[in-house]
């Protein structure tokens, strides 16, 4: 089974992000309120290891689970749709306290009103998609 | 065994999240959960509406994978791995929030005022919660990246562009959680 190890890579991501609490509204609210260093360190500590482990894999040219170089793509240069878009996803975040993971963390978890989170999320994507030319990027 | 039950610390906790995100480099893949956003849109039928949906969602399966797994991790941790001593904010915040009538943590994850079912009788309520979903999926295609795709995968490949949607996602949740939040509540 193919899905398999994603689905546990997944499951351990759920556990993780339930039990730091980056799920919960009231981390997130703590957050912005600099209130509390809890998320600041999760974000930190990610980032910093993260950075360790793909110089590791870019320096030594690791090869895949398939045996292929991994190739991890730079993102596209640019400025505005990055501030602006990041901008609008800020404001989202901070009011319903969810990114995207958490909104399915969530409802697996047995939060059934955060399924209409999910419908904007899913409004707003489709949203982006129709108006993607008229944008500024 | 009581670390499972308890909050698990920052450093676990981000050492783990990065481990998740190496984990999928070494399948090849990379991190970013608001990308199945766009897939599910597509599965949906938006590629009929915009060429931005025209893409081969199949190849995009593994991701779905992942949020089943992250589903099924969730319902775990709530349902097994709490105790009434999570979510343990500081007094601070739980004081201003009981200025504006959210009703504090005592061990749940989420706000009754925000996400408890009484809230599928309130208009309002229902308003915030597809507004901020909107907001987060317009603005998370927008930018090209979420939390995990950009602050976390991206920033960890020392992406400028990453770096820009992070300071992006800071003012927009300071101005919401400072000016906007209080408005609402």
């Amino acid at each position: 089974m193919k899905a398999l190890k994603y689905i546990l890579v997944g499951f351990v991501f759920g556990i993780v992000l339930t039990k730091s609490e980056a799920v919960s509204w009231y981390r997130i609210y703590e957050m912005f309120q600099f209130q509390s260093f809890h998320m600041y360190g999760i974000i930190m500590t990610a980032v910093a290891v993260g950075i360790i482990g793909i110089q590791f894999i870019k320096r030594n040219h690791l090869k895949s689970l398939k045996g292929e170089p991994i190739i991890i793509a730079d993102k596209e240069p640019g400025s505005f749709r990055y501030w602006i878009g990041g901008l609008f996803f800020g404001l989202g975040w901070a009011l319903v306290g969810a990114c995207p993971g958490p909104i399915f963390i969530l409802i697996g978890a047995g939060f059934w009103s955060v399924t209409l989170i999910l419908a904007g999320a899913l409004l707003g994507t489709f949203l982006y998609g129709m108006l993607k030319d008229k944008l500024r990027h | 065994m009581n670390i499972l039950f308890q909050t698990w610390p920052w450093y676990i906790s981000g050492f783990l999240i990065a481990m998740v995100m190496l984990c999928l480099n070494y399948f090849g893949k990379v991190f970013g959960m608001s990308s199945n956003l766009r897939t599910m849109c597509t599965i949906a039928g938006a590629d009929k509406f915009s060429d931005f949906f025209k893409f081969d969602w199949k190849a995009q399966r593994w991701n779905l994978a992942v949020l089943a797994g992250a589903m099924l991790g969730g319902f775990v941790a709530v349902h097994y791995m709490s105790d009434p001593s999570n979510v343990a904010i500081n007094p601070k915040t739980i004081e201003q929030l009981a200025a504006m009538g959210i009703d504090a943590p005592n061990g749940k994850l989420a706000p009754q005022a925000l996400f408890g079912n009484a809230i599928f009788e309130s208009p309002k309520m229902i308003l915030i919660l597809i507004i901020g979903g909107i907001l987060i999926g317009f603005g998370s295609r927008y930018a090209g990246g979420c939390t995990s795709g950009h602050a976390i995968a991206g920033m960890s490949n020392l992406q400028v562009p990453s770096l820009k949607a992070v300071i992006g996602f800071f003012v927009g949740g300071l101005i919401m959680a400072h000016f906007i939040l209080p408005l609402i509540f």
